[in-house]
């Protein structure tokens, strides 16, 4: 006899006496039932603290953003922008960008979506989003001439402009009320009203403990079928509860006791635990999922010599790292691709090394010929981050084979994204090399990839200086069609394996887990609740 | 006694002063950065700098320290540098699940284990000894976390008889409060048993070998009279004690249990808060967690008069 079948055969009869034994009236039991049919409780990745959608890149805040807010442009599963809240028309010169919004397009607080609270987002947006400031570099007037059209005026073209505003992470351009987009970009905002699918409660918000969303019942969703994040978002419960469970097992059992409806990622470890129960299921959402990465401090010794970067990309097994991390093979691949595999602009130019094992002797030859005098690399390692725990441990092994003297200073996350932030020398509280993830679409394009910036200090924590592929990206923008962009992103990934400005370490998966009752749910890197049935 | 109480009252507020003059230098000194957990992994360092300008990071620490002071005397606990919810409003969302269920846990192991130390003692060397013994050697040794897995594996995976997690108000009902904080509860409860058998026994040994324990068993006084009525009170103030103090470390945080069983107690508020280097809201439960400890100390103080007359202040 399995646990299961004894829990649900045996169980039920004990549990009923117990709980009539314990509760207080029955009504309340009663109410309980009515208010289970049609709310889908939730355990996310982690718990929601930041409200503001553009002051963080935080996944969790992003995801709380596509529950209540909505988005001009969305992209599909072919990743083709599409119309969200808004149609467009483009002028023959490429220059002029032309938006129209839909009828029926409403805020929580019942007030029209007009085109100057579109025209306030994107403003406050693009002071924050990289791929935002590249189009305001290029941008001449961006203006609401009347309530249902905004024009968006370039000084010369950019390509993908609508995939930038298209985009799914990192940051999407959401709509909010112009009032509170005039809150100052570097100040999180205190009002949570959208015009997308779900309503914030906000009296039942408890930071980082849980948090409420009810049906938008004036929302009208789109006549096409939900397509990745584009498509109508039609809402089928009432409430979606998110709950936090910092503890994982925790939210196992809570799984298998049908206390909760989902899971947004599970621990592979934990896989087998779920097994068996034929009420549960467990499945890969997206197949794109998330790019392990290293990233190198080429400001001081031995990393800003590109010699000594190539000699540490050269010591690095993909394999051996994504084999310490995950573990199931099934739920990791290998890839050398800077821009994610599986993604448009995919190429593996320069990876083999990364992606068959590592070549030690080749790493010990460069270090040779770079005249590496034994300097101590300073190696950051979070200790209290599941899937940042594996990586500089095996990191460390390859490059001590290679012949690195490595100094692994294990500390906090917390601790880790201060320290990334000083300039200072490695042995005076600097560092030289650190290790991260990144959801795919961060860096599916050299426009929204942090670590492909070569502006010095103005660059992510690394700060390098490289000309080279800021005139990359440049071409990148003016790339008219798909092909032309493909053949620049090559460039770029031939570029970057060259210059390392950061070392790609493998894709993985995480799965979700959710009651079987639970259906419908969109394939989409952001796990979203509109389309989803409760059976 | 009054004065004695309005005294000890008094003595709170330098005592946290200076908990939070060094909380605050403390922290500060802390690496980390609220910031950074706000902006998330892409920002640049410029985009950094500009938030904690924002968020008034980048002030010298003595100005920081003398706005926080001025509000706090005001009895304003600030507002969480992460989720821009005022620390007050986080704290009563937090406390009350913390206090009820540390409420619960003593009320259990008081009832299970003052007795449990009677009988051990009155059955010294006995088998009846002996199973206290064991169970309090035990009590202390197993993690909290595995007794709360096995708890979690017996009752509510394989019998199904209670949840495998949340919290319930008593307001929304005291049977389904019961029904959700029992496990965590008993949980918690077996160490405060262990605990307080072994102190209860070992206060009662001494006790029952004084002379008027004699001369009240010689006077023919029923042996559970003798127990409870005579041995018991004079036994009570290492007891009492150890009650106390668990009480206070109950309230203080209980951050296993209360992950385990995903309660949103004021222990996971706490470590949260450090994680994210949410400066105010660790200020904030460490001020209320010496409170605590003072006044429950304050407490134990007055109650020894209750129990042994003797004593006076």
């Amino acid at each position: 006899m399995t646990l299961h079948s004894f829990r649900s055969k045996g169980a039920s009869r004990v549990r009923s006496l117990m709980a009539g034994a314990l509760m207080a009236s029955t009504a309340l039991v009663g109410a309980s039932a009515a208010w289970a049919e049609t709310t889908i409780t939730a355990v996310m990745h982690s718990g929601l603290r930041v409200l503001d959608p553009v002051i963080t890149t935080a996944h969790i805040t992003r995801n709380h953003a596509y529950m209540i807010y909505d988005v001009l442009v969305a992209l599909d599963s072919e990743f083709k922008p599409q119309p969200q809240m808004a149609d467009w028309t483009v002028s023959d010169d490429g220059k002029v960008y032309t938006f129209t919004l839909r009828d029926g397009l409403k805020f929580h607080d019942g007030a029209a979506v007009t085109a100057a609270d579109a025209e306030a987002s994107l403003k406050r947006w693009a002071q924050k989003d990289s791929g935002g400031q590249l189009i305001m570099d290029r941008t001449e007037s961006l203006t609401a001439t009347d309530d249902k059209t905004l024009v968006w005026t370039l000084t010369e073209p950019f390509a993908p402009l609508l995939d930038t505003i298209a985009k799914q992470s990192a940051l999407p351009p959401f709509i909010m009320p112009a009032r509170v987009a005039a809150t100052p970009a570097d100040t999180a905002i205190t009002e949570h009203v959208g015009s997308g699918p779900f309503k914030f409660v906000e009296a039942e918000f408890q930071p980082g403990v849980s948090v409420t969303y009810v049906k938008n019942e004036d929302y009208v969703p789109r006549d096409e079928p939900a397509d990745n994040m584009a498509g109508g978002k039609v809402v089928h419960v009432d409430k979606v509860v998110w709950a936090t469970m910092p503890d994982a097992s925790t939210s196992i059992n809570a799984l298998l006791g049908n206390e909760i409806d989902y899971i947004e990622s599970v621990q592979v470890d934990l896989l087998p635990l779920l097994e068996g129960d034929p009420d549960v299921v467990f499945e890969k959402r997206e197949p794109l999922g998330y790019q392990t990465i290293g990233r190198m401090n080429f400001k001081h010794p031995p990393f800003d010599n590109v010699k000594v970067r190539q000699a540490a990309m050269m010591a690095l097994d993909q394999e051996a790292v994504l084999a310490a991390l995950i573990g199931n093979p099934e739920y990791y691949s290998t890839c050398g691709a800077i821009f994610g595999c599986g993604t448009p602009l995919a190429d593996a130019t320069g990876s083999d090394s990364l992606t068959s094992g590592g070549d030690i002797e080749a790493a010990k030859a460069l270090l040779e010929e770079a005249g590496y005098d034994g300097t101590p690399i300073v190696l950051m390692a979070p200790t209290d981050v599941v899937t940042l725990a594996a990586q500089p441990v095996v990191a460390a092994q390859s490059l001590r084979n290679a012949g690195f003297n490595v100094d692994m200073q294990p500390m906090d996350w917390q601790t880790l994204v201060t320290r990334r932030a000083s300039q200072n020398a490695p042995a005076d509280g600097g560092w030289n090399i650190f290790f991260t993830n990144w959801l795919v679409p961060e860096i599916s394009s050299p426009l929204i990839s942090p670590m492909l910036n070569g502006r010095g200090d103005g660059a992510w924590f690394g700060w390098p200086e490289d000309a080279r592929i800021e005139e990359l990206k440049e071409a990148f923008i003016d790339a008219g069609t798909p092909e032309e962009q493909l053949a620049v992103a090559k460039d770029i990934q031939a570029h970057n394996m060259e210059q390392v400005l950061y070392i790609p370490l493998g894709q993985y998966v995480s799965p979700q887990a959710r009651r079987a009752n639970i259906t419908d749910m969109i394939p989409a890197p952001v796990p979203v609740f509109w389309n989803v049935k409760k059976e | 006694m009054l004065g004695y109480i309005i005294r000890r009252i008094l003595a709170i507020f330098p005592v946290m002063l200076i908990v939070a003059i060094f909380v605050f230098l403390l922290l500060r000194l802390t690496p980390g950065d609220p910031a950074a957990i706000i902006a998330g992994d892409m920002a640049t360092p410029e985009q950094l700098e500009r938030i904690r300008e924002a968020m008034g990071l980048n002030q010298p620490i003595h100005t920081q320290f003398i706005t926080w002071m001025g509000r706090l005397l005001q009895g304003d606990l600030g507002t969480s540098l992460i989720s821009g919810t005022p620390v007050t409003t986080m704290v009563g969302q937090r406390i009350f699940p913390t206090i009820n269920l540390a409420l619960l846990t003593i009320a259990i192991a008081v009832a299970i284990a003052v007795p449990m130390g009677v009988l051990a003692a009155w059955r010294h060397r006995s088998w009846v000894d002996y199973a206290v013994m064991s169970f309090s050697v035990l009590g202390f040794s197993v993690p909290v976390f595995v007794i709360g897995y096995i708890f979690i594996l017996v009752f509510s995976i394989v019998l199904g008889w209670l949840p495998v997690q949340g919290y319930a108000a008593p307001a929304d009902g005291f049977g389904e409060f019961l029904y959700r904080a029992i496990l965590p509860a008993l949980t918690l409860a077996t160490i405060y048993i262990a605990l307080i058998a072994r102190m209860t026994r070992a206060s009662m040994l001494e006790v029952l070998g004084e002379d008027y324990i004699r001369t009240a068993r010689a006077k023919g006084v029923k042996e559970s009279r003798v127990l409870f009525r005579h041995a018991l009170r004079n036994a009570a103030v290492p007891i009492l004690t150890v009650i106390g103090t668990g009480f206070a470390l109950l309230i203080s945080g209980v951050v296993v249990t209360e992950s385990v069983f995903n309660i949103p107690g004021i222990g996971r508020l706490t470590v949260d808060a450090i994680l994210a280097r949410d400066y105010p809201v660790i200020q904030a439960m460490i001020l209320i967690t010496s409170a605590t400890y003072v006044v429950v100390n304050l407490i134990i103080d007055i109650s020894y008069t209750v129990f042994d007359p003797r004593i006076r202040y």
